[in-house]
């Protein structure tokens, strides 16, 4: 019980985090929605990685780890260290730039204006609001699991989510975007140190790392955790392609303008693989570890070896302090129910009309209302989904898939002068096929799922290894689908662009002027 | 794009293809200080050269001009459909 109190008790200052951004407002909409532009070096690159380092990061990627091994690090964080950085400096640097021209506060204001068009705004919109619910979901699962494990059960999954939710509308109902800048900045902080501490806590109960890495290399059962033998290298290369959605991903976009400068930018390109290292190596690293200590755990069931770690192997204080940390990651979330409110505030409220007609000031509360709103939603289904699905494999599947689909339409956009709204169109639409088309694949092959371990499975069997079911997912000769999502999207993107008409002079020299330089970077 | 850029850019593809280490695949030792697998040590590195390759970036190829194309008063965003 006593780590629960400590969680608690940093929820409170969490909360007051909050309440003193509210304090520092000045109820303008950029200031709600974007804290006025003004986030420094530092504060930017915390609370952008702060907004990355979510369930998925802590608790998905431990329990991935528990059950393929090494490979994980591999998989999911060193090739984000690579990508994400880079399309912070190819596209985050160009969004910061047009927002700060035209006063966008979303990608989508973006894309209406690039696109001439209001319709693609509106699906654009649609779709990555749909799939961006899943992964604050994702978050409320989070809380709630973190919680109950904390507490040994005294505080139930409903009633862990029911806190976090709360205490995430509250904050960002009332700090808006500062608050959620700020609460980020501090988490990521707070989860580096203790994190440090409890790796090294934990590895002087069990007697060392070493000794635990030395009995599982000489486990024939177990050695193969400490290869990618688990993985297939198909898998490993088009994993690649998830990283891709981290610009896409509305909270990253909306997060990137409201740095100050665009010199800000630097910390945070340069530091941001090393912030991944520093997270996602103690994490796969423990899942191993988890492995040994705790054998035999199914999919769903090793997303929390981590937290069974910290309890039986730290002290209570420290075991507290260390979910307090877990659970700074796992609320996550707030940035993404903040940019939801953001969406729907500027992308149909405002868009259509309420702006004009009440103000600004209305404008901002009905951003407040929606904080509400979509907490609420998230909350319930998290309880709806509890125990469905593992956290991890949610996520591929809804949100980083799609979102990474959908980066060959920013990156037209960006920079691409001839690209237009008909070839975003086919492209959005291709992702929507895509996923929908997987969907139903995933649910049509879960009698054929293999065990963990086992070869794939043919889907069709007269259609051989175009479609294989793994355990875990659906995959096209082995590939990930996203790796076809996006190569898909960015062919459908060039063809239909060019098949159509250009784009018009006006909007070409508005957001290609020519006293410009190119648009690739330039010194 | 100048002659460094593309450099640059050939830098960041041999940087991206050198994340499919097929070699360590399934090398489960010899373990480096008795803790890390050939595997993860070599991603260990990876994410160094990745920190590398963007300090690279921003030292080389840092867009500066969009500091100047972004004026302090934005022009507001078409609000009506």
């Amino acid at each position: 019980m006593i780590p629960a109190i400590v969680v608690f008790i940093y929820l409170a200052i969490i909360l007051y985090v909050g309440m003193f951004a509210f304090r520092r407002s000045t109820g303008s909409k950029e200031d709600f929605f974007l804290a006025s532009r003004s986030l420094g070096p530092w504060v930017f690159l915390l609370t952008v990685f702060g907004t990355n380092m979510t369930a998925f990061a802590i608790l998905g990627s431990s329990g991935l780890a528990y059950q393929r091994g090494i490979g994980v690090y591999g998989l999911m964080a060193s090739s984000s260290g690579l990508i994400i950085p880079l399309t912070i400096f190819l596209i985050g640097t160009r969004l910061w730039s047009l927002g700060k021209k035209h006063g966008y506060l979303t990608q989508v204001q973006y894309f209406r204006d690039r696109w001439e068009c209001d319709g693609i705004g509106t699906l654009i919109f649609a779709v990555t609001a749909l799939m961006m619910i899943p992964y604050v979901v994702i978050g409320m699962m989070g809380g709630g699991h973190t919680l109950d494990s904390l507490s040994g059960g005294w505080v139930p999954y409903w009633l862990g989510g029911a806190i976090v939710a709360v205490v995430v509308m509250l904050y960002v109902f009332f700090g808006g975007m500062r608050g959620v800048a700020w609460v980020n900045a501090l988490q990521t902080v707070l989860f580096l140190c203790f994190g440090a501490i409890a790796f090294y806590l934990i590895s002087r109960n069990l007697g060392g790392y070493d000794r635990i890495m030395a009995e599982i290399a000489a486990d024939p059962k177990d050695s193969a955790l400490l290869t990618r033998a688990r993985i297939s290298p198909q898998e490993f290369f088009s994993y690649t392609f998830i990283p891709l959605s981290a610009m896409m991903f509305p909270h990253m976009a909306i997060m990137c303008m409201t740095a100050e400068k665009v010199t800000s930018f630097k910390r945070t390109v340069v530091w941001y693989p090393i912030c991944i290292l520093l997270i996602w190596l103690p994490s796969v690293y423990l899942g191993i570890v988890a492995a040994h200590q705790f054998p035999g755990l199914k999919l769903g069931e090793s997303d929390d070896v981590i937290l069974r770690l910290l309890s039986e192997n730290t002290d209570v204080i420290v075991a507290g302090i260390l979910g307090a940390a877990i659970m700074a990651c796992v609320m996550a979330t707030d940035s993404q129910i903040m940019a939801l409110s953001t969406m729907f505030s500027q992308d149909v409220f405002a868009h259509y009309g309420g702006a004009k007609k009440y103000g600004e000031n209305v404008q901002v509360w009905m951003g407040r209302a929606f904080v509400i709103v979509i907490a609420t939603i998230s909350y319930v289904l998290a309880l709806a989904l509890e125990g469905q699905k593992s956290i991890f494999d949610l996520a591929i599947r809804f949100g980083f898939s799609g979102f990474a689909a959908l980066s060959p339409v920013m990156l037209a956009a960006l920079f691409w002068r001839r690209s237009n709204k008909w070839g975003a169109l086919a492209a959005v639409l291709w992702v929507v096929f895509s996923m929908v088309l997987l969907w139903w694949l995933q649910l049509y092959s879960n009698g054929l799922a293999p065990k963990p371990g086992q070869s794939p499975v043919p889907i069709f069997a007269g259609l051989g290894g175009l479609f294989l079911r793994t355990p875990m997912n659906v995959t096209i000769f082995g590939y990930m689908p996203v790796m076809f999502m996006c190569l898909g999207s960015a062919f459908w993107m060039a063809l239909v662009s060019l098949l159509t008409p250009a784009p018009t002079r006006a909007t070409v020299e508005k957001f290609f002027p020519p006293s410009s330089p190119k648009p690739l970077p330039t010194t | 794009m100048k002659y460094k850029h593309w450099l640059l850019a050939l830098w960041v593809l041999i940087v991206f293809a050198l994340h499919q280490d097929v070699w360590n695949w399934t090398k489960p030792g010899p373990l480096l200080f008795g803790l890390l697998p050939p595997g993860l040590t070599y991603h260990l590195g990876y994410s160094v050269l990745a920190a590398i390759t963007m300090a690279l970036l921003v030292r080389f190829a840092w867009p500066a001009h969009l500091e100047d194309e972004a004026p302090g008063d934005p022009q507001p965003p078409t609000d009506q459909p």
